[in-house]
């Protein structure tokens, strides 16, 4: 049975949240996935938009996490279609990136080689790795001594280099598991615009799961609000404000208007556990 | 004024202070001269011993056997470790097993071997390696299961096959782990070797070394030959960890 498009029902919020003429990067339909203690999803339906940067934001544990480690097929599910430009995850490049970058680089390699290592992967020549690699360096304009190993650079510069290492295959989408929340409040504003510039110069569709409201609207086209397990939309709340955003955007009326309303939903859904 | 920093030097203070009672003792005649020699009598003996005499010899019999058996040991129990440590099912069901052993004294092995091997080198050398082999194997069996969840994910994530999982990051993640292992093997490879010298028809070797000395009472030659031992082991532990530092250069950071 197909269900009311989520797309729909968030088009009926207060906040602007139409989607005319986007076309959707990853459709999801009909996910189920049951914990032992719980159902976490149950026949879930939702579309990230291409090109866009989606923002998953929740109450803790509804499963913000599991949802994109079940879209990039870390974790297997019970039922439904999960599918790329209507193709199946196989046939897709995606980037992901890990809370815990400490434990997601591998120590024994220096940063120019962790970048490498998904290219290595796609047995492509080292020379032409070399090449790739130094491009998307030189693209994004990245000062960081790159023949360093990881536990030699600072954690702002282990999270940078962990995202590279995403990008450097081109994804066509691009995940971030709260990809900020173990660096410091400083380190965090530098990343996310450093994110931003990412977003606005590859123009890849990201989806960026985050626990800090202000962060998921600031980056966002679009913010995912979940609800409780079993966790279902409670709004997909849209947010235009013109790139490159700064620390007056977080002033600007329009921010602080879809802000509180996000803030609004996700404390009417705490209220409800 | 400039205070001297002394800290480079402390360890030199416990070695000094050690020699210092051992003076004394002698000296004051505290223990019996015919049991405690004196430290000059016994570094003399260990200079002519290692400088041209047997001692030289003996030290480096006990260090192949040793380093044999560390060897076998390593060959036999870093593919098991890993072959354990990946798959958590296989593990519980020789857990038991492996730490039934390990926690036997491998000297308890000494008359088995014998059976097996005869009294000659095999026998000190097999029962050594089988000592050390099940103390690696743990540890790596132990290094692979800790792997990082993540690094594994994200290997996955990036599109590695199990192989390439098992090969760019369980090995690697693991070998912080090996290194305890092999410095714990090779320490444990030691202590039986010297013992297998002393007990089990040995010709040469430092416990061969010591235990003639003890019964001819030889007493500076016996206390140069347990330095000796003790240098060795000293000597293996610090090889260990320089490789570790050099190829593990990642450990603990």
């Amino acid at each position: 049975m197909r269900r009311e498009s989520p797309v729909v029902r968030a088009q009926e919020a207060r906040v602007p949240t139409g989607n005319a003429g986007e076309v959707p990067a990853v459709t999801v339909r009909g996910l189920t996935k049951r914990f032992p203690d719980a159902v976490v999803y149950d026949r879930f339906d939702l579309d990230i938009p291409r090109g866009k940067l989606v923002s998953i934001f929740g109450p803790n544990g509804c499963g913000k996490s599991t949802l994109i480690n079940m879209i990039t097929g870390l974790i297997p599910i019970d039922a439904g279609e999960i599918l790329f430009d209507g193709k199946p995850l196989r046939d897709t490049k995606f980037g992901y990136v890990f809370q815990n970058y400490r434990e997601a680089l591998f120590p024994w390699l220096r940063a120019i080689d962790n970048i490498d290592y998904p290219l290595k992967l796609m047995k492509l020549p080292k020379a032409e790795r070399r090449t790739r690699t130094q491009r998307m360096v030189a693209s994004l304009g990245v000062k960081i001594d790159l023949n360093r190993y990881p536990y030699e650079l600072s954690g702002g510069q282990q999270q940078l280099v962990s995202v590279m290492r995403a990008l450097v295959v081109e994804p066509q989408i691009l995940f971030l598991d709260e990809p900020f929340s173990a660096l410091d409040y400083e380190m965090t504003l530098f990343m996310r615009d450093q994110l931003q510039r990412i977003f606005v110069e590859t123009g890849t569709t990201t989806v960026l799961v985050s626990h800090d409201l202000e962060e998921a609207v600031y980056l966002a086209d679009r913010i995912l609000l979940l609800s409780r397990r079993p966790a279902s939309i409670a709004d997909y709340v849209r947010y235009d404000a013109a790139r490159p955003r700064s620390d007056a955007t977080l002033s600007q009326h329009d921010f602080v208007r879809v802000k509180a309303h996000c803030l609004e939903v996700f404390q009417r859904e705490v209220r409800k556990g | 004024m400039k205070p001297i920093r002394l800290d480079p030097y402390l360890p030199i203070i416990g070695v000094l202070g050690l020699v210092a009672v051992w003076y004394l003792a002698v000296w004051y005649q505290i223990v019996d001269p015919v049991l405690l020699p004196s430290p000059v009598d016994t570094f003399r003996a260990l200079w002519n011993g290692i400088a041209g005499g047997r001692l030289g010899f003996d030290f480096m019999r006990t260090l192949e056997r040793t380093i044999l058996a560390t060897l076998i040991a390593a060959a036999i129990a870093i593919p098991l470790g890993i072959a354990l440590g990946s798959s958590e099912r296989v593990y519980r069901s020789v857990e038991f097993v492996v730490d039934f052993f390990r926690s036997t004294p491998a000297s308890a092995m000494f008359p088995l071997f014998l059976v097996l091997f005869g009294v000659g080198d095999k026998t000190k050398v097999s029962v050594a390696a089988f000592g050390a082999a099940l103390v690696i194997l743990f540890n790596v069996a132990y290094g692979v299961m800790n792997a990082r969840k993540t690094r594994l994910l994200a290997a996955k994530v990036m599109g590695a096959s199990r192989l390439r999982v098992l090969t760019d990051v369980m090995l690697l993640e693991s070998l912080p782990q090996t290194f305890v292992g092999l410095r714990n093997g090779v320490s444990l490879a030691l202590v039986i070797v010297v013992v297998a010298e002393m007990f089990i028809g040995s010709t040469d070797g430092l416990g061969q070394r010591v235990f003639e000395a003890q019964q001819l009472f030889a007493m500076p030659d016996m206390y140069a030959a347990i330095f000796a031992a003790g240098g060795l082991g000293y000597g293996l532990n610090l090889m260990f960890l320089l490789v570790e530092r050099q190829f593990v250069h990642w450990s603990g950071k």
